[in-house]
């Protein structure tokens, strides 16, 4: 049973993975760039929510709402205003202007909300679970989780499959300058991707903080490399490889604090992650590239 | 002789170390006289480590072109080494504080060498992105296992636990390293004189390194794998000793740094500090060596600079990052650059993007 539990656990922490690792990869996919800020934007959706239900009295639901949007519109202003003039720049010059956008982030929420922790009081006020006489309790929360995180990730599959948006996204990431020459307006497109996974942080924010309840303007970096890491276990640039690293993390990560020791617990993480990236280079389902001369 | 008549190879080179030796006698100088601040001497440590550590990675990131996130991990191995060699070196009677530092950079540099050497095998089988994944988890990995080391020493020698410091058994003795709470009393035996030397060291090993027949194998290797590959240049090997030798020297700026404070913490050396390592690298221009100088210390006083508005600096620090990095891309500046340039030199106008070049992608 114990089992059992940690494991309903870490897939319940695994799918918060999995919701950030999509933004990542997403990302990734089609503006071939590491978003390290993306994990702040899980911190600001998070702050957002708190905001709104314990200052204004917000609704719980009315919070995401607005979080949600909040994420929405920081991920396209972010977007325009310091990756797009970089389109054409190396790699590493993005990845050092995602990485100042996710300082920036921080210290902003460290000036408006301080330092001190902020005790986020979930969102999900229904009872736990119990199941076979009490013997295996799971919280709503976790329940929740599971199963936002599979809800989104069948929408996401849906419109990147069936609508025309989503099929110009994915013509993107296959071939950018091909995708422009049959009229795909790319800048829109990249919009939309980071208006998505931005959207999808801030769901990620709140649903953690609802597990994890100390928020502080650092809350979003180790989980945002958590998911970045899952991103790549599961083969960067793919939806379903986003999901499964994440789910796998999480469960992993769960497993090992439980079993083996809970200040190792990350060092496994990292191991199995290197373990796995020597048997498979490109990531569980990424598609390995072959090198023309 | 004038400068000009040099080489361009030789002319960089002794511009670089000029820059170090002429900032050493500025700083010596300048705080002689009184106009350097409390807070910004106390930074003068730190300024060289960050340097070494700039030059170091510039050679993994810049010269050898590859992504590097984990450089605060070797840094971390050559720091906690070097605390308990000296701290056993000190309770062996050795006095001078000299040979203590130097004895503990060595020991430093070598176990981060070799831990980097061993990290480097299963990294270089990879590439792009994934290599610098690898090197981030490595980086935590090293972090996470510094968190629970405790090593002791007393007069039967050293004791070594993972699971708490009373179980070292030591009745009397020294606590090195206490797990999470890291090396304490330590002996403040850096100095900014040391500090300069070490970066000359680093600079000297770098700048050999590459403008020797190893390193322009290693930016071949960097510029085109395939075709320096067919030309039977082994590949993995070149890649492992840019990678090694950057870890040893981050491994000696560990120990300078450490022994600057008399306190360090393994989370003190985590996935952030390999990141601000890499700015330094990529502000100052990939494989440019003054540039890394030039960057690090800039941005090392920078954030000591802007302590009056303490709350703002950092948010100052990240808006300074994005903008040094978007304004160059903006059409504004590059009309304004291609102006300039055209004022100044009267040559034909070269496209922006060839002129940065160095771009270390394949």
């Amino acid at each position: 049973m114990e089992v059992l539990a940690n494991i309903i656990n870490g897939a319940s922490l695994g799918s918060v993975y999995a919701i950030i690792a999509l933004g990542y990869t997403m990302v990734y996919g089609i503006a071939k760039m590491l978003n390290f800020a993306h994990g702040d934007v899980i911190m600001v959706g998070a702050y957002i929510c708190f905001c709104a239900v314990s200052y204004l009295g917000l609704p719980a639901l009315a919070g995401v709402l607005l979080s949600v949007v909040g994420c929405t519109v920081l991920g396209i202003v972010v977007e325009r205003l310091a990756y797009k003039p970089l389109r054409n720049a190396p790699s590493l010059n993005v990845l050092i202007t995602a990485i100042g956008v996710s300082y920036f982030l921080q210290n902003a929420a460290l000036i408006i909300m301080g330092s001190d922790p902020k005790s986020f009081s979930s969102i999900i006020a229904l009872p736990a679970l119990q199941l076979f006489d009490g013997r295996l309790t799971i919280s709503a929360t976790a329940v929740i989780t599971i199963l936002a995180c599979v809800i989104i990730m069948v929408a996401l599959t849906l419109f990147t499959t069936k609508t025309k948006m989503g099929k110009a996204m994915r013509a993107c990431s296959e071939d950018r300058d091909a995708a422009q020459l049959m009229g795909i307006n790319v800048n829109s497109t990249i919009s939309m991707v980071f208006a998505i996974g931005s959207g999808l942080a801030a769901i990620a924010g709140i649903l953690m903080c609802s597990a994890y309840p100390t928020l502080m303007p650092t809350t979003g970096s180790m989980p945002g490399i958590k998911a970045f890491t899952a991103a790549v276990l599961g083969g960067i640039g793919s939806i379903p490889g986003a999901a499964l690293g994440g789910v796998l993390l999480g469960i992993i990560e769960i497993l090992a604090r439980a079993y083996i020791s809970t200040q190792l617990a990350d060092a496994v993480v990292f191991a199995v992650l290197i373990v796995m990236l020597l048997i498979r280079p490109a990531g569980l389902l990424g598609k390995p590239v072959n090198e023309k001369v | 002789m004038g400068i000009k008549a040099l080489k361009p190879q030789t002319r960089s080179t002794i511009i670089t170390y000029a820059i170090v030796i002429v900032a050493f006698f500025a700083v010596t100088v300048l705080d002689g006289m009184g106009f350097i601040s409390n807070s910004l001497s106390g930074q003068l440590v730190p300024i060289c480590a960050y340097v070494s550590l700039a030059v170091s990675l510039n050679l993994v990131v810049g010269v050898s072109g590859e992504l590097s996130l984990g450089h605060a991990g070797f840094m971390s191995v050559g720091a906690f080494t070097g605390v308990v060699a000296a701290g056993c070196l000190t309770r062996m009677g050795v006095e001078s504080e000299i040979l203590l530092f130097v004895a503990a950079a060595v020991i430093g540099a070598v176990a981060a060498g070799i831990i980097g050497f061993l990290v480097g095998i299963p990294v270089m089988r990879l590439r792009g992105d994934y290599l610098a994944i690898v090197t981030l988890a490595f980086g935590e990995i090293i972090k996470n296992l510094l968190n629970n080391f405790y090593i002791g020493v007393d007069d039967a020698g050293l004791h070594f636990s993972m699971t708490d410091s009373s179980s070292l058994g030591m009745t009397q003795g020294a606590i090195l390293i206490n797990g999470p709470k890291g090396a304490v009393g330590i002996d403040k035996i850096s100095t900014f004189a040391l500090g300069i030397l070490l970066v000359l060291i680093t600079v000297a090993v770098v700048l050999n390194l590459m403008h020797s027949r190893d390193g322009r194998a290693i930016m071949a290797v960097r510029d085109n794998r395939i075709a320096a590959e067919s030309v039977g240049i082994n590949v993995t090997k070149y890649r492992l000793m840019a990678f090694t030798v950057a870890s040893a020297l981050a491994g000696a700026a560990g120990v300078l740094y450490a022994m600057n404070y008399s306190t360090i913490t393994p989370s003190q050396f985590d996935f952030n500090q390999s990141i601000l390592i890499l700015v330094y690298v990529v502000l100052g221009g990939m494989g440019n060596i003054s540039g890394s100088i030039v960057s690090a210390a800039f941005l090392t006083v920078l954030p000591e600079v802007l302590r009056p508005i303490n709350n703002y600096r950092m948010l100052i620090y990240a808006v300074v990052l994005i903008l040094v990095m978007v304004v160059p891309n903006t059409k504004i500046y590059q009309r304004l650059a291609d102006a300039v340039r055209s004022k100044l030199r009267r040559e034909p106008k070269v496209p922006v993007a060839a002129a940065e070049g160095g771009e270390a992608d394949e």
